[in-house]
């Protein structure tokens, strides 16, 4: 691993964003829409709005930076770049952690974001500190970079790898206890709700939304999703292979 | 099966021990298919190797061999005195895949910038990187579209930042996958030039094509057919060899020698199916 490596590499991503100014509208813009619409939704129930935005909080940006991630690592892969980095001096380490740094960066910007006009603008009444929010929020992001480079792996091409959306986010987000607690649910679908890493993000923005302190749970739930994360982004690196057929 | 030409002996460069790419029993499998059937050639340094043969001979899959980027190699590959693909040699190689691999939403000098910092890191080296971009840039003649997104160039355009990145921080071999493919006559002249220019700059170049009048510009050449090497030598030697006036016709009658050898062998055995080559 080399550092400056890392650092173009996440420089590089971020400049290829810079170029795309549209994208970065969308990945900032969308989630705040959505907020905002969410607000009104339940207008007439704020303590509703308050437990689905506050998990919302951490579930868009990991749907983002997933998308993001699956579909730029996949350019990278078809266009050729990814094996001619890997004919160079790079490791797959800073290629990797150089994504998510670029993405991470731009993820804590649509996290401040959201997080900033849901607590003030759209008065979703949270019990603890923002700052901690914000702190599920960007491990959220990172796993969603994690998740994204894995499956970009299996994609043979970009209509694959959106498909991958639903097909690994969704069962997550039904089971995450958005919809309803996850103790309501069949105790099988509960059983595997326990091993999805959205359920502990969700868990963990919950526990900001009710509790003034940094919780124990709180504590497991973060180390958990950044346990998946970090689990998920060696499973990525695996998939990066310098000798290819 | 080998030919080994009589023709110039190899002018080696400077300070350089041994040839540039040593192969032996070099066999490639990709899938059910035998792609490079036991392979043995030297490419001598300084000096620019012409790989030339009819498409899907197996040309990329040996020059993939020969960066270290492809899979399920077997024999002896040795590259600059090092085993294929081992670490060292990363910046030792450029390599220019057929198709041109840079960042369309990137500046033609920002992907020269990014690729350069990955070849050289570190902050202490910012100036020299420059120089190396701006070679390079000049090297391709592209200094006008420097600044151009690589997603707006012409196809010509785009594979020449495709072989700026690949001369970047002057390698000692240089392995270039069709370069000169869907580029107008003027510039295939130019880039020709630049290669001769690189080689006596003592850099090894290794250049597939299957346009048969670039083979008479290069100092050696490796034909190719069916995963085998049909000839290894200089064009003059080859020309001479087997009394033709180019290299094409040279190369076309070494074709047909090699089909009717190996339609009298398998009539010979009785069996149809053998298409092995016997050796």
């Amino acid at each position: 691993m080399n550092t400056s490596r890392t650092l173009a590499t996440a420089a590089r991503v971020l400049r290829q964003l810079r170029h795309d100014p549209r994208s970065i509208a969308l990945m900032l813009l969308v989630p705040c829409v959505m907020l905002l619409l969410l607000r009104y939704v339940f207008d007439g129930s704020p303590r509703t709005f308050d437990s689905i935005g506050a998990s919302l909080l951490g579930i868009f940006p990991l749907i983002t930076m997933f998308l993001v991630t699956s579909i730029s690592t996949l350019r990278e892969r078809t266009s050729g770049t990814l094996e001619r980095l890997l004919a160079m001096p790079l490791g797959k380490a800073d290629l990797i952690l150089g994504y998510a740094l670029a993405f991470g960066t731009l993820a804590i910007v649509q996290s401040l974001l959201a997080t900033g006009l849901a607590l003030w603008a759209l008065g979703l009444d949270v019990i603890g500190s923002p700052w901690l929010l914000l702190l599920v929020a960007l491990l959220d992001a990172l796993l969603g970079t994690a998740l994204g480079l894995f499956v970009s792996a299996f994609a043979a091409s970009e209509f694959q790898a959106v498909q991958f959306m639903p097909a690994v986010i969704f069962p997550q987000l039904l089971l995450c206890g958005l919809f309803t607690a996850r103790d309501n649910m069949q105790p099988a679908l509960e059983k595997i709700s326990n091993v999805l890493p959205m359920s502990y993000a969700v868990d963990g923005m919950g526990e900001v939304l009710k509790h003034t302190d940094v919780t124990a749970n709180f504590i497991r739930d973060a180390l958990i999703v950044a346990l998946c994360a970090f689990l998920v982004l060696g499973l990525g690196a695996a998939t990066l292979r310098r000798r290819t057929a | 099966m080998m030919n080994y030409g009589s023709g110039k002996a190899p002018e080696p460069g400077p300070g350089t021990p041994g040839p540039a790419i040593k192969a032996a029993d070099l066999t490639v499998v990709r899938g059910p298919r035998t792609v490079l059937k036991g392979l043995r050639f030297d490419v001598p340094r300084g000096q620019i190797t012409g790989l030339l043969g009819p498409s899907g001979c197996g040309k990329s899959t040996l020059m993939r061999a020969v960066v270290g980027t492809q899979a399920k190699v077997t024999g002896t590959l040795d590259v600059l005195g090092e085993p294929a693909g081992s670490a060292p040699l990363r910046s030792r190689i450029g390599y220019v895949t057929q198709a041109p691999s840079v960042y369309l939403d990137l500046t033609v000098r920002q992907n020269l910038e990014y690729f350069a910092a990955i070849l050289i890191p570190g902050r202490g080296y910012a100036d020299l990187r420059r120089d190396y971009v701006t070679r390079a840039i000049t090297d391709v003649d592209l200094e006008s579209h420097q600044d151009a997104l690589a997603g707006t160039l012409s196809g010509g355009q785009l594979s020449r930042v495709s072989l700026a990145v690949a001369l970047l921080g002057t390698p000692e071999l240089l392995v270039l996958d069709e370069p000169t493919v869907g580029l107008d006559p003027v510039l295939r002249r130019d880039l020709w030039n630049l290669f001769h220019d690189i080689a006596g700059r003592g850099t090894t170049i290794l250049v597939s094509s299957h346009v048969m009048d670039e083979a008479e510009r290069c100092h050696r050449l490796l034909l190719m057919r069916e995963g085998e090497v049909l000839a290894d030598d200089t064009p003059d030697a080859l020309r001479h060899r087997m009394d033709t006036d180019t290299v094409e016709a040279a190369f076309l009658r070494l074709v047909d020698e090699a089909t009717a050898a190996e339609k009298s062998s398998a009539t010979a055995t009785g069996s149809s199916s053998t298409k092995e080559t016997s050796r």
